[in-house]
C-alpha cells in the first residue's frame, strides 16, 4: 500500500498512508523513487527526511516503504570503494550519469555480479554459530575477507562447496535448529543504527602507532580506544586525519568525509593508491574503504554517513581485524542533525542542536572498542574511532566540542596559533591529552623498553617548564634565566622544531617508526643531560648551543629510513666529543 | 500545463502564502502578476496540503492580495545559458540590463546545480601565476581552487581582486581560453563600477559575464546572483572548455540576506542570528568550483567577504573558512603602514600550495623557502614584539638579524603595488634575497643543496 504527501519542506516530507509502514523503515518517495527514512510516526502519517534533493516534489505523490530499516551490503567488493552516506558507489554513478549526481540513481553497493575465488573452511556436518567463519575471499592482496555466518543465525552445514561465486550465489546450506533450510551466500545487509554484535569488551592495551612523532610519543590512542581532533581551520585537521589514515598500523581503514571539501576527497582517490603501506608494501587503497558525503551533497545522507562507515568497519572488526574508522567531520554530522531536528519543529537545546545531541555521539563513539568477536573461536578485533571537531571560531565551548570531549579518551587540540608559525602537526602539546597511558604503558615497557615512556614524561615536563620560563622570559628578558634554565629552553626548542614538527608532504619525514622517535628523542635528551653535567663544570652555555652537532640534529629528521640507525649513532658520538670539548674548557670564554 | 490561482492570503515580505493550489511542487518557480501587468518572480519554499508557502526574489511593495494572479511554472528557477553571455551584464536575477538584444540560450539550466561527484573531481594542482608575490610564493593558488579574501570595511580588497583578475595566468599555456565570472551582490554602485572599468581598462570585458546586483536592489535577489553567476561559470568551464575566474563580492551581503529570509520564516536561529544551515548552504556555492575528470575546463572560485568588526571568527568568515581550500586575509595594520596589498601572511592559508608548487611546477626550491620565509617572518615578529618590551639589548645578534628580516619582508616581498606583475623566478629570488639576512645555518627547513645553489652571490 503506498502512502500521499501531504507536505514538502526542504529535506523533510509529510506523508499519510503509511499505517503500515515501521519506524525507521527506508521509503522511495515520489516518481524519482528517493530514497527516505521514516523519523516519526503520528496514526498513519509519517515524517520522512530524504537523502535526496526534494525539487519537484509535491502533495499527491506516491511514498512506498520498503518494510526495512537503513541497511548496508556487507559482502566482498567494498575495499577500494568510494560510497556516498547511503552507500552508493560513486565511481558506478559517474560511469552512469555522469560528472554531477543526479537525483534517484540506483545502483547495488557491491558489484552483484563479479565472481569471487570462494574457498570454503568449514566443512559439511559442522555445527556453527553467529560470527564462525565459513570460508575465505581474497579480495585485494591485503585483505582475506571473512564470510561469516550471519549474526542471529546458528545451525549445521549440509552442504558447503569453494569455487567462483558472486555475492548472492548460494555456496552452500545451513540447516537451522529448528529445520528449516537457509541458503548461503556472501552477502549480509545490517541496519546502520544498530551496533553489529560481539561476545566480550575489553580495555584496549595496545597502542596504535600512526608514525606521528607527537601522537606515538606523547599522546598515544590505543586499538579499539577513541580520539577527537578539534581545530579552528586552518590548523591541520584534516592533514592530521589523512596521516592516520596513511599510516596506522591497522588492517583496515573506512575514512568518512562529512559534510567536508568534495576536493580533500578527490585527494584520498587519488593519493592512496600511490602510497605503499609501510608493513604491507602494498598500495594503501587496498585496505581503505571511503565514504565521501561532501558539503555540497544532501545534508540528510550526511546524517547518515557515519553510520554507514561505522557499520562497515563493524563488519571488519567481526573478521578479527583491526579497523580505524576516521571521520572528518563530526560537527558537519552533528549540524545535519540539528537541521533535521529544526524541520521537526523539535525543541531546541544549545545552540540549536537537539537535546539528543550528546546521546547520539557517545553512542557513534561507543561502537569503537577491543572485542572478542561473536563466533566459536575467540576471535580479537578492534575498531578504533577517530574523529574531527570544527568548533565555530575555534571556541571549544560549544556543544559537539564539550560532548565530544565527555566521552573520548585521546584529545589532539589543534592550535590555531602554531598552525600559523607553520608549526605542523599544530597540536597543542600543554591542551591535549591520552588517557591511554597508563594502559599502554606494560606494552610499552615491553615492546620498546621503559626508556620510552620515560622519556615521554621527561620532554612533557621539559615543555611544561619552557611555557611557566616563557612568562618569565616576557618580564625580564632570556639573559635573566639561570644557565640551567636557558638550556630547559634551548632543549624545549629542540623538542618542539626537530622532534614534534613533522612534515607531512615528505616522504621520509611522513612517517617515523617506533624505533627511529625513540632513538631521536633519547638524542635529544641526551644533548639536554650532557650539557647540564658540563653547565655544572663551568661551562658556556652560549657555546653548548653553538656545537656544529646542533644543526644535524636538526636536519635528523630527513636521513633516510634504511641509514638513521647509523646516522644518529653517529651525531650522539660526535655531540658527546663536541660538549666534552667545551666542558674541558671550563669558565673561560 | 501552467496553473494560475488567486489566491494569495498572506505577504509578510519576502513571503507570500497561497491557498487552495493543487499540483504544486517544492522549489518550483513561480511568477506573480500585478494589476499593471509587471511580473514579479518567487520560488516555492513549503507546500503542506493545498497552501503553498512561496519566498520573493523581489520586493513584495505593490501587490494587492485579491488582485494578483501567482503562476506556478513547474520548473525551478533556471537560467538560459549560452557562449554569447561574454561580455554581457545581468542583474541579479539573469536579465540582461546593458541595453543589448536578449540572449537567446543554447540551454536553460537550474541554478542549484547538482553535487559533483567527488569521483568525478580532478585533483587541482596547476599553478596559477597572480604576480602577486604573497599569493604565489606564500599562498600558491592553483586552478580549480577556492581561495576567498577576508577583509574588512573600507580595506583594499576591490584592487587585490582586480590585480589578480588581470595578472592571473597559467604558466606555458599562452592560448589558454580564459573567461572572469563577476558576480556584485549588495555592493554599490561604485564598488561595482571600480570593477567593471578595471575590466574595460585592461580590455578583459569581453570575456567577462557580470552579474550585478546592487546595495539598492532587493535583498531577497541576492540568494539567487551568486547561483546564477555559478551556473554561467559551469556552462563555460564544463560545456565551452574554458578557464573561468570566478569573483564573487560581498559574501557576507549574501548571507545577511540569507538570514533575513530565514528570519521570515521563523526558523531556529544559530550563531548571531543566522541560520543553522548556513554552512551547508555556502558549501553548495563554493563546492561548485574545480575541475572534472577529462574536462579541460576549471572554475577558480575567489569570493571576498568583509569580516564585521575584523572578526574572523564571526559566522560568515568563520564557515566560509571550513569550506573554502584557505583564505587570504587582509590586515588593517599593515593597511596603515602603508603596505600594498595589506596582506597578512601568517593567518593566510592556501591549502593546496602544496600540489601547485615544485618542479616542473615553479622551481625546486618552492616549497623549502616558503616554510622558511613563514618560519623566520614568525620568529622575526616575535623578535620585534620582545624588542619592543625589553628594548633592542635584550636581544642576542640573531634574534636582531630576524628583526631586521620581519621588517624588510613586509617593506619588500609584502610591498608591492598594485601594478607590479611579479614572475615566479622574481618572487622566489626576492625570498633569498631577504633570507640572505639571516646567517646560513638557521635555514633549517631548506635542503642543503639548495642553499648552495640559490643563496644569493653577491652575499657571503
Amino acid at each position: 500500500m503506498a502512502g500521499k504527501i501531504v507536505k514538502v519542506s526542504g529535506p523533510l516530507v509529510v506523508a499519510t498512508g503509511l499505517a503500515d509502514a515501521n519506524m525507521s523503515d527506508v521509503v522511495r518517495v515520489g516518481p524519482q523513487r528517493l530514497i527516505g527514512e521514516i523519523l516519526t510516526m503520528k496514526g498513519d502519517t509519517a515524517s520522512i527526511q530524504v537523502y535526496e534533493e526534494t525539487s519537484g516534489l509535491g502533495p499527491g505523490a506516491e511514498v512506498e516503504t520498503t518494510g526495512a530499516p537503513m541497511s548496508v551490503e556487507l559482502a566482498p567488493g567494498m575495499i577500494e570503494g568510494i560510497y556516498d552516506g547511503i552507500q552508493r558507489p560513486l565511481e558506478k554513478i559517474v560511469e552512469k550519469v555522469g560528472a554531477n549526481i543526479t537525483r534517484g540513481v540506483e545502483v547495488p553497493a557491491v558489484d552483484h555480479e563479479k565472481k569471487w575465488e570462494f574457498t570454503a573452511t568449514a566443512k559439511v556436518g559442522d555445527k556453527v554459530v553467529g560470527g564462525d567463519i565459513l570460508g575465505t575471499v581474497p579480495e585485494t592482496p591485503v585483505v582475506l575477507h571473512k564470510i561469516m555466518v550471519p549474526p542471529n543465525l546458528s545451525g549445521t552445514i549440509t552442504d558447503i562447496k569453494s569455487g567462483s561465486f558472486n555475492v548472492t550465489e548460494r555456496f552452500g546450506t545451513l540447516k537451522t535448529d529448528d529445520g528449516k533450510e537457509v541458503p548461503l551466500q556472501m552477502l549480509q545487509r545490517w541496519p546502520v543504527r544498530i551496533g553489529r554484535p560481539y561476545q566480550k569488551k575489553y580495555p584496549p592495551v595496545k597502542p596504535l602507532s600512526s608514525g606521528q612523532r607527537i601522537i606515538d610519543t606523547l599522546f598515544p590512542i590505543a586499538k579499539g580506544g577513541t580520539a577527537a581532533v578539534p581545530g579552528p581551520f586552518g590548523s591541520g585537521k584534516t592533514v592530521v586525519q589523512h596521516q592516520l589514515a596513511k599510516w596506522s598500523d591497522v588492517d583496515i581503514v573506512i575514512y568518512i568525509g562529512c559534510g567536508e571539501r568534495g576536493n580533500e576527497m578527490t585527494d584520498v582517490l587519488r593519493e592512496f593508491p600511490e602510497l605503499k603501506d609501510p608493513r604491507t608494501g602494498e598500495s594503501l587503497m587496498k585496505r581503505t574503504v571511503l565514504i565521501a558525503n561532501t558539503s555540497d551533497m544532501p545534508v540528510a545522507a550526511r546524517e547518515a554517513s557515519v553510520y554507514t562507515g561505522i557499520t562497515i568497519a563493524e563488519y571488519f572488526r567481526d573478521m578479527g581485524y583491526d579497523v580505524a574508522v576516521i571521520a572528518d567531520s563530526t560537527s558537519r554530522w552533528a549540524e545535519a542533525l540539528r537541521e533535521m531536528s529544526g524541520r521537526l519543529e523539535e525543541m531546541p537545546g544549545e545552540e540549536g542542536y537537539p537535546a539528543y545531541l550528546a546521546s547520539r555521539l557517545a553512542q557513534f563513539y561507543e561502537r569503537a572498542g577491543s572485542v572478542e568477536c561473536i563466533g566459536s573461536d575467540e576471535r580479537r578485533g578492534s575498531l578504533t574511532a577517530v574523529g574531527a571537531v570544527s568548533p565555530p571560531g575555534g571556541d571549544l565551548s560549544e556543544p559537539v566540542s564539550q560532548a565530544t570531549m565527555r566521552i573520548v579518551k585521546v584529545f589532539w587540540a589543534l592550535d590555531s596559533s602554531l598552525a600559523y608559525r607553520r608549526h605542523f602537526p599544530a597540536i597543542n602539546w600543554l591542551n591535549s591529552y591520552s588517557l591511554y597511558l597508563d594502559s599502554l604503558k606494560p606494552w610499552f615497557d615491553e615492546n620498546l623498553g621503559e626508556s620510552f615512556m620515560r622519556n615521554r614524561t621527561q620532554a612533557m615536563s621539559i615543555l611544561q617548564n619552557e611555557a611557566s620560563l616563557n612568562e618569565i622570559v616576557q618580564l625580564v628578558g632570556k639573559d635573566a634565566l639561570s644557565p640551567g634554565d636557558q638550556l630547559t629552553l634551548e632543549v624545549a626548542r629542540m623538542i618542539r622544531e626537530d622532534y614534534l614538527q613533522q612534515n607531512a608532504f615528505t616522504d621520509i619525514d611522513g612517517y617515523s617508526s617506533y624505533d627511529r622517535q625513540g632513538k631521536l628523542l633519547d638524542i635529544i635528551l641526551e644533548y639536554d643531560r650532557r650539557c647540564r653535567e658540563a653547565i655544572d663544570r663551568g661551562a658556556s652555555v652560549t657555546k653548548l648551543f653553538a656545537i656544529p652537532s646542533r644543526e644535524t640534529i636538526g636536519r635528523a629528521k630527513s636521513v633516510p629510513a634504511d641509514e638513521y640507525a647509523d646516522a644518529y649513532d653517529r651525531m650522539r658520538i660526535a655531540m658527546a666529543k663536541e660538549i666534552e670539548e667545551i666542558a674541558a674548557q671550563g669558565g673561560e670564554d | 500545463m501552467i496553473r494560475e490561482y488567486k489566491t494569495v492570503e498572506e505577504i509578510v515580505s519576502p513571503l507570500m502564502m497561497v491557498r487552495m493550489v493543487e499540483g504544486v511542487t517544492y522549489d518550483e518557480l513561480v511568477e506573480i502578476e500585478l494589476h499593471d501587468g509587471s511580473i514579479r518572480r518567487g520560488k516555492v519554499l513549503e507546500v503542506n496540503g493545498d497552501t503553498a508557502v512561496v519566498q520573493l526574489f523581489e520586493s513584495a511593495a505593490g501587490i494587492n492580495l485579491a488582485d494578483a494572479k501567482v503562476r506556478f511554472l513547474g520548473h525551478p528557477l533556471q537560467l538560459g545559458v549560452s557562449g554569447d553571455m561574454l561580455g554581457r551584464v545581468f542583474n541579479g536575477m539573469g536579465q540582461p540590463i546593458d541595453g543589448g538584444p536578449e540572449i537567446l540560450p543554447e540551454e536553460y539550466r537550474d541554478i542549484n546545480g547538482l553535487p559533483m561527484n567527488p569521483a568525478a573531481r580532478d585533483y587541482p594542482n596547476e599553478f596559477i601565476q597572480t604576480g602577486v608575490s604573497t599569493i604565489d610564493g606564500l599562498n600558491t593558488l592553483v586552478r580549480g581552487q577556492k581561495l576567498p579574501i577576508f577583509s574588512g570595511s573600507g580595506l583594499p580588497h576591490a584592487n587585490l581582486a582586480a590585480q589578480i583578475a588581470r595578472q592571473a595566468k597559467v604558466l606555458g599555456d599562452a592560448a589558454s581560453n580564459f573567461a572572469v565570472v563577476f558576480a556584485a551582490i549588495g555592493i554599490t554602485f561604485e564598488e561595482s563600477e571600480f570593477f567593471v572599468s578595471e575590466f574595460r581598462r585592461t580590455g578583459s570585458i569581453d570575456r567577462t559575464v557580470l552579474f550585478s546586483n546592487l546595495a539598492n536592489d532587493p535583498a531577497v535577489e541576492r540568494i539567487s546572483t551568486p547561483r546564477m553567476a555559478l551556473t554561467a561559470a559551469e556552462y563555460l568551464a564544463f560545456e565551452k572548455d574554458m578557464h573561468v575566474l570566478v569573483i564573487m563580492t560581498d559574501i557576507t551581503n549574501y548571507a545577511e540576506a540569507l538570514r533575513e529570509v530565514s528570519a521570515a520564516k521563523k526558523e531556529v536561529p544559530g550563531r548571531r542570528g543566522f541560520p543553522g544551515y548556513l554552512y551547508t548552504d555556502l558549501a553548495t556555492l563554493y563546492e561548485r568550483a574545480g575541475r572534472q575528470l577529462g574536462k579541460p575546463g576549471s572554475i577558480t572560485l575567489i569570493p571576498i567577504l568583509t569580516m564585521p568588526e575584523d572578526d574572523k571568527t564571526h559566522p560568515i568568515p568563520d564557515l566560509t573558512g571550513y569550506i573554502t581550500e584557505g583564505q587570504i586575509i587582509l590586515s588593517r595594520a599593515l593597511y596603515r603602514q602603508g603596505i600594498e596589498p595589506p596582506v597578512d601572511v601568517m593567518p593566510s592559508l592556501s591549502r593546496l600550495k602544496d600540489k601547485g608548487v615544485g618542479e616542473g611546477k615553479t622551481r625546486e626550491d618552492h616549497a623549502n623557502t616558503m616554510n622558511q620565509l613563514f618560519a623566520a617572518y614568525s620568529t622575526g615578529k616575535e623578535n620585534k614584539e620582545l624588542m619592543s618590551i625589553l628594548g633592542e639589548a635584550a636581544l642576542t645578534p640573531v634574534d636582531l638579524q630576524y628583526a631586521k628580516f620581519a621588517d624588510e619582508f613586509e617593506r619588500r616581498y609584502v610591498n608591492q603595488g598594485y601594478d607590479q606583475n611579479r614572475t615566479i623566478e622574481e618572487t622566489l629570488d626576492l625570498g633569498w634575497e631577504l633570507l640572505s639576512i639571516l646567517p646560513k645555518a638557521e635555514l633549517k627547513r631548506i635542503k642543503p643543496e639548495y642553499i648552495e645553489k640559490y643563496w644569493p652571490k653577491d652575499k657571503a
